[in-house]
């Protein structure tokens, strides 16, 4: 164990502010995984002559991606608002850029899950323009799964890109844990919803899912020094737990997936669930390295002794932290090496 | 605009936001809390003229602060610590000698009643009271600009960050974004302007564009809160450290003044008597979007790795 830190702080209160965002985030977090990769899967069973695994990928995305919206407009301070989101493209904001995205990708979504509905009409309803569903069908499938990658990865630069101790901390890592977790999860609602002959790509997927996403969130947590703290204790602790079980479990499950049905909808189910998980687990983690000063203060203080302070350099490559005023203090005599005056 | 030093290091803010270069000078707050008295004029005057609502007021046994924290309703937040250190050579009135006024006295059994003119104060301890007052730093990189995806938050002529209150949606960003803690979306009280959306100081934009002082360094009756032109505040804040020092005051340093820190330097600046994390400020923040060309660098390839893995998973073996 890592001995108690020891640090000094305002009458213990917080320094950075948690987030105000609620369960919608997490829901987000979850649900938009769920659409990017169910949107792989559906392109993949085009392609590859599986029709239940198509219809229930592009079904899945299109329902996971509506949650994901009203979540995400739900969460706002003033949801009258969202379209405000559109007013500017910027890309020093995560959430501008995760807004363009999702733009462009839920119109494909939504138009192959239309054309998806279109199929399951009966013949003598398929006239007038609704026959043109045929030819939009395959290039609006393969448009969407060529744009749900980035629906997947950006949510970690989402959380990354704040103060928010243990979720940035974890940049490095989080976007592989992320994407783990997105192909775990619509892997695993592929298993539940297609017959096993239809589901040989899904096992797969759902197995490579659940490994990268805990072989990625066991590095996370080596690297992240004391702020990965958080996610073992409380109820961020218990969800990651749950997390790394689940997905195990799910993922040693899809090994037997492809002889069981009953295996294939166990291990679905845990696939979720573990997903799930993850993304309420890291969430919840993030919030309450916000509310305690000590991952605020212990790192950077860290960083002090050591004599690192976090300084611009001109084209940097030396190591040796610019001069500076003489009179700032004595950081400058304490914490950094001596500046060659 | 996005220059490489859009992110991180010295910048002139105005000018890396697209402003002439006939734009007026920088310009912030030097808070020299060795001379604040605590008396939280800074935050009622702050109040009166922003309309800010009152809603956090409690109790709070943390000596005078009764304000909490910088928040959404709180946009001047004064700090009060108290100390068992001396304050340079400064005398506390704790050790002085009692005087003798022939009363009678008492104290536990066994004990013996100091002379009179004795010293009893010995054992006493040295006391000071760090007040501080807080307010938004108006980073040169600031993070709750950067990550805003409204273009709610702006920089200003001025190099001063502003929250647009008609075209803010409340996301929400901006709040866990800061490395300090400042701004956050209003919740209440019921019925007041603005619920639902990021607030915090903007150095009284109003008044800077009219001329006028800010209105907490208008109130400050210490000069504790001093306003002008960031490049003048910083000679000035030079010259007052050196002061100090030379009074035997060696605690003082200066916090935010360095254009090459975390965050490119702060438009308010301060001078502390202690490390920053006594005052509740990080002691060395830096701006998030510093790591974002990285980030975007570990999500693509993480991207590529899903369409990747998927890809796979449909080609490699027909089962």
């Amino acid at each position: 164990m890592v001995p108690e830190a020891t640090f000094t702080s305002y009458y213990g209160r917080a320094i950075v502010k948690p987030s105000p965002w609620e369960a919608d985030i997490p829901t987000y977090l979850f649900a938009g995984g769920v659409a990017a990769g169910s949107s792989l899967i559906a392109a993949g069973a085009d392609l590859t002559g599986r029709p239940i695994l198509r219809r229930s990928g592009r079904l899945a995305a299109i329902a996971a991606l509506t949650v994901s919206m009203v979540a995400l407009v739900h969460d706002l301070g003033r949801p009258e608002r969202f379209l405000n989101m559109l007013r500017v493209a910027k890309a020093t904001s995560p959430m501008s850029v995760g807004t363009w995205i999702l733009s462009s990708y839920g119109p494909f979504a939504g138009a192959v899950a239309a054309t998806e509905v279109v199929s399951m009409l009966p013949s003598r309803l398929r006239v007038g323009p609704l026959r043109l569903a045929r030819l939009v069908d395959r290039p609006a499938g393969l448009l969407a799964a060529l744009l749900a990658p980035p629906v997947a990865a950006y949510t970690a630069v989402l959380l990354s890109d704040t103060a928010t101790p243990s979720w940035h901390a974890a940049y490095r890592e989080l976007p592989f844990v992320f994407v783990g977790s997105a192909a775990a999860a619509s892997a695993g609602l592929g298993l539940v919803a297609a017959p096993v002959h239809e589901t040989g790509p899904v096992r797969r997927l759902a197995l490579g899912g659940a490994v990268l996403e805990l072989v990625m969130e066991h590095r996370m947590e080596r690297t992240m020094g004391i702020t990965a703290e958080p996610l073992h204790q409380g109820t961020a602790g218990r969800l990651m737990r749950a997390a790394k079980v689940l997905t195990a479990a799910g993922g040693a499950a899809s090994l037997f997936a492809g002889r069981s049905r009953t295996a294939a909808v166990v291990s679905g189910v845990a696939l979720l669930a573990g997903s799930a998980c993850t993304r309420f687990g890291v969430f919840e983690a993030g919030q309450e390295s916000a509310k305690d000063p000590k991952y605020t203060v212990v790192p950077q203080r860290e960083r002090l002794e050591r004599g690192e302070p976090v300084r611009f350099r001109e084209r940097s490559g030396s190591p040796a932290p610019s001069p500076t005023d003489p009179v700032t203090g004595d950081r400058s005599g304490d914490h950094r090496p001596a500046a060659d005056t | 605009m996005a220059g490489e030093r859009s992110f991180f290091g010295p910048v002139d803010p105005a000018a890396d936001a697209g402003y002439d270069e006939d734009h007026p000078k920088r310009k912030g707050f030097f808070t020299d809390t060795s001379i604040c008295i605590g008396c939280k004029a800074c935050e009622v005057a702050c109040k009166e003229w922003n309309d800010v609502p009152a809603t956090h007021f409690d109790m709070l046994g943390s000596s005078y602060d009764n304000s909490f924290s910088l928040n959404a309703n709180q946009w001047r937040h004064v700090a009060f610590i108290e100390q068992a250190k001396p304050m340079g050579e400064q005398e506390s009135g704790l050790r002085r000698q009692a005087v003798a006024l022939g009363m009678p006295t008492m104290g536990p059994p066994g004990s013996v009643p100091p002379e009179p003119g004795e010293d009893d104060a010995v054992d006493r301890p040295d006391f000071r009271w760090l007040m501080s007052s807080d307010v938004c730093k108006h980073c040169t990189h600031a993070a709750c600009l950067d990550v805003c995806p409204t273009g709610s938050l702006f920089r200003t002529e001025f190099g001063t960050v502003v929250v647009q209150d008609d075209i803010c949606n409340g996301c929400g960003y901006c709040v866990p974004a800061c490395p300090y803690g400042v701004i956050e979306r209003r919740k209440g009280p019921e019925g007041a302007k603005n619920v639902g959306i990021a607030q915090k100081c903007t150095l009284c934009y109003d008044r800077l564009g009219a001329g006028s002082t800010p209105a907490c360094a208008q109130a400050c009756p210490t000069q504790s809160i001093q306003f002008g032109d960031v490049e003048e505040l910083r000679e000035r804040a030079n010259a007052r450290v050196e002061q100090l020092h030379e009074a035997g005051i060696m605690d003082a340093r200066l916090y935010g003044n360095d254009p090459e820190d975390g965050v490119g330097g702060t438009g308010a600046f301060f001078l502390l008597l202690d490390e920053p994390e006594v005052y509740g400020f990080p002691p060395d923040p830096v701006v998030t979007t510093k790591d974002l060309p990285h980030m975007y660098k570990r999500a693509g390839a993480a991207a590529l790795t899903l369409l990747a893995g998927a890809a796979l998973a449909f080609v490699g073996g027909r089962r």
